[in-house]
């Protein structure tokens, strides 16, 4: 063994002592008296997978899966060429057509979680916008879901306003709500900034469970309108409620869609490439001109009407609102989701978000892992693919990484 | 006037708790410029450790004094252990990343560890053992619990022993140093991953400390009630100054007085945006605090 | 004296900062017992080089060789006990530290207490002011005396090797003379050998055995300071004549 090599292994030794010793007063220590077996199960399950993963590690560095690694390279890039090949609208309507013929597929249980996919779809294709174009690390961005929810859940109930009407009112609100936020805020370093907007999105939540008379508090908001149509139907137009889940599919698969276009359109504009400069160097952006506060404005402002879009439309799929589901472990989830696929990156959201809304639906049996393996993986990401499963093409280095 | 002295005990007593959580972010920001989001998660540990080690040691037979010490002593170490395995496995690693990388790595430490605390632990509260300290005494007509009398003494004790140890000692003027320039720390001999370590080791068994007593006095725990209190202690050691050790402990008493007083004569319902309210209104009108900041930012 | 080991040896050296190549190949060699000058113009790779020695810049190719061991790849934190010391570009005094405790710093490897209080008051000695300032924060002082501070500290460590970047940058005529008074007494009557980088290159060379010019990260002269003095090439490029 190389000295390299028995280093590796003693790291290894001493890794799995201190786990087993982080491990076991969790599980072992019991007023009834001391257990061990359950500890030293998953000890060894995880030692088990640790060790083997270490020992691919070592063979790939000594070399053993050179012989692999000519055909994996010749796959990707026959992969690559046909993909080239295949023009981008082609894919595009490919694309298009699975998502407009998917209700006809599926049954209720996979239209039930491709809502909720694409509403996250517009959550985190809005905190994009904030974090991805403009680089400002926003951790309570469920408040304008939140505002957008509420504004419709109120109007809705109390003055029977339509939703089509309420859907850009209840962006107005929170593009509102996003200003008051941004404002004091975006003076602030990077890192303070998260730590405030996370105080803010918990101020929100807190108002919202308290403020009883307009919100009725922790019993949420019941009876909430979905959405209204006119129908053509025996010579006369008809009103309709479009409450069934494949009705409702269209509608939030029509709002995604405004959403990607929409933030396609900004990401190549003139307002775009400002927020890149802004991102990259924001000294460097105001000597040429940018004015760097009123476009971090602008940004969460813009980042909060799709949160607020996304809001309504959840009040009126869910015909009921409550405070409980604006917790920052939702807004820890849409950042996931942003992280996760790439930042910056539209398709990289889409599928942030099919991993982390779809996939534990496959798995649901460990529903209870759900979010212990999403906090591992957030940090193991940023050690190993820090820039998510699909970056960005444009984004270039950060100027504080190339340093 | 009962009522004010009442909540001024109180205020001292979430104050000091506070404190005790504002120091670990403070001394970590100062050395390595990162808002450590696991380290609320830290002080939830601390108070699950305190329940299953009390419980434990209370079962042996031991009596109530003795319980508390051991147990207040062997979770600390715990929770350094704990601190210095995700200080060396989520934010080592990413030592020339970029910042908002090491933030997202210790938001997702957060959620892992919060997480595993609900798998090990359970959803639901865990009290601990029945009436480990009772009753109390009365000062002019504010009534004093022996537990507040516990927390306080510990708190200072160790708010004194952590002021020994930064400004007197040999390994403590090597963490001041390490924080205002690491090149030239190595430059004079000093390991600076070891002072690292050894600054998340020092944090978290004070937010352990803290996590026990705050379990003692309400009872229980849970496994997300490392969450507010994380963001509470955070502003305090903003309120103080980022890196400012006295700064942490002075805005840590300022930011449960504030707390307490609010929630006595404005809102008890609105308690928690008081603390978030004035870290905004810190950091927009005296960003570097009331004591001033000890970073050396050379990385912005 | 060329019969000697040197104490310090680099042989094809190159350091990069990301894509930039800062010192391209430098070769050097320092004996027990020498003042070697490192000059050149800004930017020609002096500091870099003193870094790249220090173990601060890990160097891409090429050995460093200290005491006859290879150095290179070893982290900046082993060195100071081995005898190697660096008054590094800028001074870089802990600025909330007091004097005192700067001075206990650069002593921070040794357990020796009562050979550190020796050397503590040895270092007041030479430099009275930091006696006078022991207990002000490192940042207040004047350029000077966080010069003087700065050399104070690296001498707790006891150094065998000394590396001094601009020792005299920034400073007054006055006090400079009083700096290279005290780096020629650490070298005649302590023995301390010491590599001196420096712009100022009339007065580097008159206080060294011997000179290296360094030119865009290469070495393009070497020899004894007195023949570097007098050399027409060098008296027009860095001594302005």
């Amino acid at each position: 063994m190389t000295i390299r090599a028995s280093k590796l292994w003693l790291g290894y030794g001493v890794a799995m002592a201190w786990f087993f010793v982080l491990l076991w007063p969790l599980l072992g220590i019991k007023a009834e008296g001391l257990e061990f077996a359950e500890s030293i199960s998953i000890w060894l399950k995880v030692a088990v997978a640790a060790a083997i993963l270490l020992g691919l590690h070592q063979l790939k560095q000594g070399g053993l899966f050179r012989f692999l690694e000519k055909p994996t390279q010749a796959a990707s890039a026959a992969a690559d060429a046909l993909a080239a090949r295949v023009p981008r609208w082609l894919a595009l309507c490919a694309v298009a057509a699975c998502a407009l013929a998917f209700p006809m597929l599926t049954e209720r249980y996979a239209h039930d979680v491709a809502i909720s996919v694409l509403v996250y779809i517009i959550l985190g294709l809005g905190l994009n916008v904030v974090v991805g174009l403009a680089g400002l690390l926003d951790l309570g961005y469920i408040a304008f879901f939140g505002v957008g929810a509420y504004t419709y859940a109120l109007l809705s109930v109390h003055f029977e306003l339509s939703f089509w009407l309420c859907l850009p009112i209840a962006a107005c609100f929170s593009a509102i709500a996003g200003c008051i936020i941004g404002y004091p805020t975006l003076r602030m370093r990077g890192d303070y900034l998260a730590i405030v907007t996370l105080g803010f999105g918990e101020i929100v939540r807190i108002v919202i469970n308290n403020w009883m008379s307009l919100t009725n508090g922790p019993n949420g908001v019941l009876g909430i309108k979905s959405p209204g149509a006119y129908w053509f139907k025996d010579g006369s137009f008809e009103h309709i409620w479009l409450n069934s889940l494949e009705q409702l599919y269209y509608i939030i698969l029509g709002l995604a869609m405004l959403t990607i276009v929409a933030v396609y359109r900004l990401n190549y504009s003139r307002i775009g490439r400002a927020f890149e400069a802004v991102r990259e160097d924001q000294t460097a952006a105001e000597l040429m001109g940018v004015n760097t506060l009123r476009l971090k404005l602008l940004a969460y402002a813009m980042g909060a009407v799709f949160g607020g879009i996304a809001g309504t439309f959840f009040a009126a799929r869910m015909k009921f609102v409550s405070p409980e589901s604006f917790t920052f472990i939702e807004s820890a989830m849409v950042l996931a989701m942003v992280v996760l696929g790439g930042m910056g990156s539209i398709p990289g959201v889409i599928l942030g978000s099919l991993a982390l809304i779809a996939l534990p639906e496959v798995f649901r049996g460990f529903e209870m892992y759900r979010m212990f393996v999403f906090g591992g993986v957030m940090a193991v990401m940023m050690i190993f693919r820090p820039k998510g499963l699909w970056p960005a093409k444009r984004m270039g280095a950060r100027s504080e990484e190339r340093d | 006037m009962e009522f004010l002295l009442q909540q001024l005990v109180n205020g001292i007593t979430l104050g000091g708790v506070y404190a005790l959580v504002a120091l670990g972010y403070t001394m970590v920001y100062g050395i390595i410029q990162l808002i450590n989001f696991a380290h609320g998660e830290i002080y939830a540990a601390g108070g699950y450790m305190g329940v299953i080690l009390i419980s434990w040691l209370f079962a042996q037979g031991y009596p109530p004094a003795i319980c508390l010490g051991a147990a207040l002593l062997l979770a600390m170490g715990y929770c350094a252990l704990l601190a210095m395995a995700v200080e060396k496995v989520a934010y080592k690693p990413l030592r020339h990343s970029s910042r908002l990388s090491v933030l997202l790595s210790a938001l997702g430490m957060s959620i892992f560890l919060q997480n595993g605390l609900m798998l090990t632990q359970g959803v639901y509260d865990r009290a601990y053992p029945g009436e480990m300290v009772q009753g109390g005494f009365e000062v002019a007509g504010a009534v004093v619990s022996y537990m507040q009398v516990i927390i306080v003494s510990v708190t200072i004790v160790l708010l004194l022993a952590l002021n020994l140890l930064v400004f007197k000692t040999r390994i403590g003027k090597a963490m001041r140093a390490t924080a205002q320039d690491k090149t030239m720390s190595a430059l004079v001999g000093i390991n600076s991953s070891r002072i690292i370590s050894l600054t998340f080791a020092i944090g978290a068994a004070l937010a352990c400390a803290a996590g026990i007593m705050v379990g003692l006095y309400y009872g229980s725990v849970r496994y997300d009630m490392g969450f507010v209190p994380g963001i509470k202690a955070f502003s305090a050691a903003v309120l103080g100054g980022i890196g400012n050790i006295t700064g942490a402990m002075i805005g840590g008493l300022l930011i449960g007085m504030i707390e307490v007083f609010a929630a006595g004569y404005i809102s008890s319902e609105y308690k928690d945006v008081f603390a978030f309210i004035i870290l905004i209104a810190v950091l927009y009108f005296m960003p570097t605090g009331i004591m001033g900041e000890n970073v050396d930012d050379t990385r912005v | 004296m060329t019969e000697q080991t040197p104490i310090l040896e680099l042989k094809n050296v190159t350091s990069a900062y990301g894509r930039i190549k800062a010192i391209k190949g430098i070769s050097l060699k320092v004996y027990p017992g020498e003042v070697v000058s490192i000059i050149g113009a800004n930017g020609a790779g002096k500091s870099t080089t003193l870094m790249s020695i220090s173990g601060v810049i890990k160097p891409t190719s090429g050995e460093v060789w200290y005491a006859g061991d290879r150095i290179d790849g070893l982290a900046p934190d082993l060195l100071p006990s081995r005898g190697l010391c660096q008054v590094p570009e800028g001074r870089r005094i802990f600025p909330r530290l007091t004097v005192e405790e700067n001075l206990d710093m650069g002593a921070f490897f040794r357990k020796d207490t009562d050979a550190i209080n020796h050397d503590k008051n040895r270092v007041f000695q030479m430099f009275p002011i930091l006696l006078e300032r022991r207990k002000q924060h490192g940042g207040t002082l004047s350029g000077g005396e966080q010069q003087m501070l700065a050399m104070g500290r690296a001498l707790m460590g006891r150094p065998k090797l000394l590396l001094l970047d601009e020792p005299s940058l920034g400073l007054a005529p006055l006090i400079v003379q009083q700096i290279f008074r005290i780096i020629r007494e650490i070298n005649e009557v302590d023995g301390v050998t010491v590599v001196l980088v420096e712009q100022n290159a009339n007065l580097a060379l008159k206080s060294s055995s011997r000179g290296y010019v360094l030119e865009t990260g290469n070495v393009v002269m070497e020899d004894d300071a007195q023949a570097l003095l007098v050399n027409p090439a060098i008296r027009a490029a860095y001594l302005g004549e």
